[in-house]
């Protein structure tokens, strides 16, 4: 590439030796004892800084791995002002509202886009009339003072029905449902933020038309019927009538999508969960797989850091900031640090990390700074085959969501365990992987165990219960390779820039394919693929965990990984993008679009050299 | 709410943790806010320094007064001998500057900033436009180094990682857009189809897309700079 100077080029190779490396050694078998007698690696865990293992020690030096204390504090360097002092746990966890459906829309929905009656849809519904809704829901996108925090002023949010994160959907499989959403966003915008938004289930099973493809944004005053239809992958290819159980997804949600204002829209408040059930997943701790019941002990839980302007103590976006945004507030469901009183029992907590940039690696901190472990049930809403318990901490980049069991009953009432992200990130570039010491992370969240004695039907996840297994593959049609990439600012996939209007392959309809996934050089993004969910086969060489070894729509890419993604796409045809949601970088055009149709092609697909 | 009520409004808030009993952690709850500036006056104060610049055409203008201010504008950062992404930027924005017809000077008006102001004077400027054949309502403009460089970075032409913001080699292709009066702001990668770019910037004009009078609305083949730049 031209672009790329020789000095670049020549970090690169040396980069991917390095990871090329790591994974030789790894594939050899070598314990970690072996390779520190052997000299390879460090006590710390650190491979050592020579014969090319660890490129970036010997190229960036401090700037690449140690942190930028101007975007520590937040004083400088990214223009980021450093928020007001907050009082943590002052206040309680909000609980978003369940949405209501209505009885009836006027006009009632239409196959064709309403055009005339102000439906801004420019394709007409595919499946409205063969899985027609049975339940209906008006949302308005609009303004609203929220508070986030007793200590700051008012903040005035954009908000889906006026709460932030929005109202919960709270759908059920074989229950379509359909929403009309009306975009009644003010005229002042309050510094950043378009009124021009495109609402995304992620990640439903959806038309693409229903998707919230980041193109199909509307205008103030027009509004758009989105049709979820709550069905199983494979009810209209390889598993009719009903789709396949394995493809069951639990924890979704919603958020702007509008293509290059996606994080100021979101930042802003339009983000909200989508909840779905069936007969395994009944919300009923009694019956089926017997998770802790919904609402009482099943809690959805929205993770995002933001800054606030000292002077004013408003809400804060940095518009010069291309590489991510670090918050120094932390939120969950929209206040700052909340507390929540929980009870001697098991709790389903439904974690997502709602952006803008930042990774995550949770833990439950005791207030003896010991560690509570917990059961990981989920990964990006899916159900796991059985449950994973971790005492060393759970990875979440921006859009993944994890599904977790955290046993309260051994706690004497009175006790106090903290959500803490001990995972130190100096810039929107990626995470250092350093892991803090306990208690020097970021407090979230505040559990207090209250006394009430209650009964606990949930199921043990120590018994080993199994909830789905991961769907079975067929032979795929073509593999795909994607290497990502910045050039002078300008994030690329292979080699090519984001045009809403090009479509750069086209995947053939009810056909499996597997895509190679290349992150480039001192990034980290988190690449997400609308429209079905993928298993990842491989993580640079190797068989993934446990926990990333089931069904995703969020792979974590970091520095020089490569993965390996399996998918079936099925039912539906249309538009989708595949895009990292690092929403700044999202936004800054690492995105790209494909189209599902009958024909297909084989775009992308030469993998020589990647 | 009017802002006036926002201070009155704290004190009653900060109230309730106190009444929920945690005293004790709320010594710092005392957080006196300013009555907040209008929000496009902090956009002004935070990303748009009114900068005296110079024209290629040799004229002093002040860079949010001038250049910004109630307009719709397109801005990136260049210099006349850089060997790198500048050249494709440049002519991509030619072509992009040709689709948006007369609208280019009249309501949309494209800036490139010298990056190199000790060597890009006004008359090199006007040299490089001349030899592009750039035509009127994109103005190229120099002026103070250490103002421009504090432009750059306050636009948010910088790079996180503090080599690679001095390498100009490496300097961003991308491009900002922005209607000043909405405080709608955003970028797009300087290379990427020019029609695309073009319906980027239309999006300034909010919902109602208001015409150009002579736009050559017909670029018969998808030109992709990027692609083709991209092969050495």
């Amino acid at each position: 590439m031209a672009n790329i100077s020789k000095r670049n080029r020549r970090r690169e190779r040396e980069i991917k030796n390095a990871a090329k490396n790591r994974r030789e050694i790894i594939a050899a078998g070598l314990s970690r004892r072996d390779m520190i007698k052997a000299g390879l690696l460090t006590s710390a865990g650190y491979l050592i800084q020579k014969n090319g293992l660890s490129a970036r020690a010997q190229f960036g030096g401090g700037s690449f791995g140690d942190c930028d204390r101007r975007w520590w504090d937040g004083s400088g360097g990214n223009g980021t002002p450093v928020s007001p002092p907050t009082t943590p746990f002052v206040e309680p966890l909000v609980i978003p509202p369940i949405a209501q459906p209505v009885a009836s829309l006027s006009p009632a929905p239409t196959v064709a886009p309403n055009t005339a009656a102000g439906e801004a849809r420019t394709r007409n519904h595919q499946a409205l009339t063969t899985l027609p809704p049975v339940k209906f829901y008006e949302v308005h996108q609009r303004e609203q003072l929220v508070s986030m925090h007793p200590q700051l002023p008012l903040q005035r949010l954009w908000t889906f029905n006026g709460t932030v994160p929005g109202q919960t959907y709270v759908a059920r499989y074989g229950e379509p449902i359909l929403v009309r959403n009306f975009n009644d966003l003010p005229n002042n915008n309050g510094g950043f933020g378009l009124q021009s938004v495109s609402t995304h289930l992620h990640n439903g099973h959806t038309p693409s038309e229903s998707d919230g493809f980041p193109c199909d944004f509307f205008a103030q005053g027009k509004w758009y019927d989105q049709h979820y239809p709550n069905v199983l992958a494979g009810f209209a290819s390889s598993h009719p009538p009903t789709g396949d159980i394995n493809e069951s997804m639990s924890t979704l949600w919603y958020h702007d999508h509008r293509v290059d204002f996606t994080a100021q829209n979101v930042y802003k408040g339009l983000a909200g969960f989508y909840l779905l059930f069936n007969q395994f997943d009944t919300g009923d701790e009694t019956t089926g797989f017997r998770l802790p019941s919904f609402p009482n002990f099943d809690i959805p839980m929205m993770f995002n850091d933001k800054n606030f302007d000292p002077d004013d103590g408003l809400l804060a976006f940095d518009l010069a900031n291309r590489d991510g945004i670090l918050g120094d507030k932390f939120l969950v469901n929209g206040k700052i640090q909340p507390f929540f009183e929980v009870k001697r029992r098991r709790y389903r907590f439904r974690w997502l990390n709602g952006g803008p940039s930042r990774f995550y690696r949770m833990y439950l901190t005791k207030s003896n700074l010991s560690n509570h472990p917990f059961w990981i049930i989920s990964n990006d809403g899916n159900l796991l085959k059985n449950p994973v318990q971790t005492t060393t901490g759970l990875m979440m980049s921006v859009a993944e969501r994890m599904d977790v069991i955290v046993d309260f009953s051994s706690f004497a009432p009175g006790s106090i365990i903290h959500i803490e992200n001990r995972l130190e990130q100096c810039d929107g570039a990626g995470p250092t992987n350093n892991i803090l010491p306990a208690g020097q992370g970021n407090k979230l969240l505040e559990f207090r165990v209250v006394s009430d004695t209650v009964t606990d039907n949930s199921v043990d996840p120590a018994t080993n219960p199994t909830f789905y297994q991961v769907p079975t593959r067929v032979t795929e049609r073509i593999t795909r390779c994607f290497e990502f990439d910045r050039r002078n600012g300008q994030w690329v996939i292979n080699d090519k820039l984001f045009d809403c209007n090009e479509v750069r392959f086209r995947v053939k309809r009810n056909t499996a394919e597997i895509w190679k996934l290349d992150g480039g050089f001192n990034w980290s993004h988190p690449i997400h693929i609308h429209f079905e969910e993928h298993q990842v086969l491989k993580r640079n060489g190797q068989t993934p965990t446990l926990i990333e070894r089931g069904r995703k729509d969020v792979i974590r890419l970091g520095e020089n990984d490569d993965v390996e993604i399996y998918f079936r796409f099925r039912d539906f045809t249309g538009r989708y993008p595949m895009h990292c949601h690092n929403t700044i970088h999202e936004d800054h055009a690492m995105m790209l679009r494909f189209d599902i149709d009958d024909v297909g092609n084989n775009n992308e697909s030469s993998c020589g050299f990647r | 709410m009017p802002d006036m009520n926002r201070r009155k409004l704290l004190a009653t808030l900060a109230v309730a943790p106190l009444a929920a009993g945690v005293v004790g952690q709320a010594a710092s709850a005392e957080n006196k806010f300013k009555v907040a500036d209008s929000t496009r006056e902090k956009l002004q104060k935070r990303y748009f320094p009114n900068f005296e610049l110079t024209t290629h055409e040799g004229k002093k203008v002040h860079f949010y007064d001038d250049l910004i201010k109630d307009k719709i504008v397109v801005i990136n950062f260049m210099y006349v001998k850089c060997q790198g992404v500048c050249m494709p930027v440049t002519m991509n924005l030619k072509r992009v500057q040709n689709l948006l017809g007369d609208r280019v000077g009249r309501d949309i008006f494209m800036y490139s900033i010298t990056l190199k102001p000790d060597e890009d004077t006004p008359n090199e400027l006007k040299r490089y436009v001349r030899a592009h054949k750039i035509k009127k309502g994109w103005t190229f403009l120099t002026g103070k180094p250490d103002e421009i460089n504090t432009l750059r970075r306050s636009l948010g032409f910088k790079d996180a990682k503090a080599k690679l913001d001095q390498d100009l080699t490496n300097h961003t292709g991308m491009v900002k857009y922005g209607n000043e009066a909405r405080e709608w702001w955003a970028m797009f990668p300087g290379e990427t189809n020019a029609p695309w770019i073009v319906e980027c910037i239309h999006w300034m004009d909010g919902p109602e897309r208001k015409p150009a009078l002579d736009a050559k609305q017909k670029e018969t083949k998808r030109i992709e700079p990027g692609h083709n730049h991209s092969k050495s």
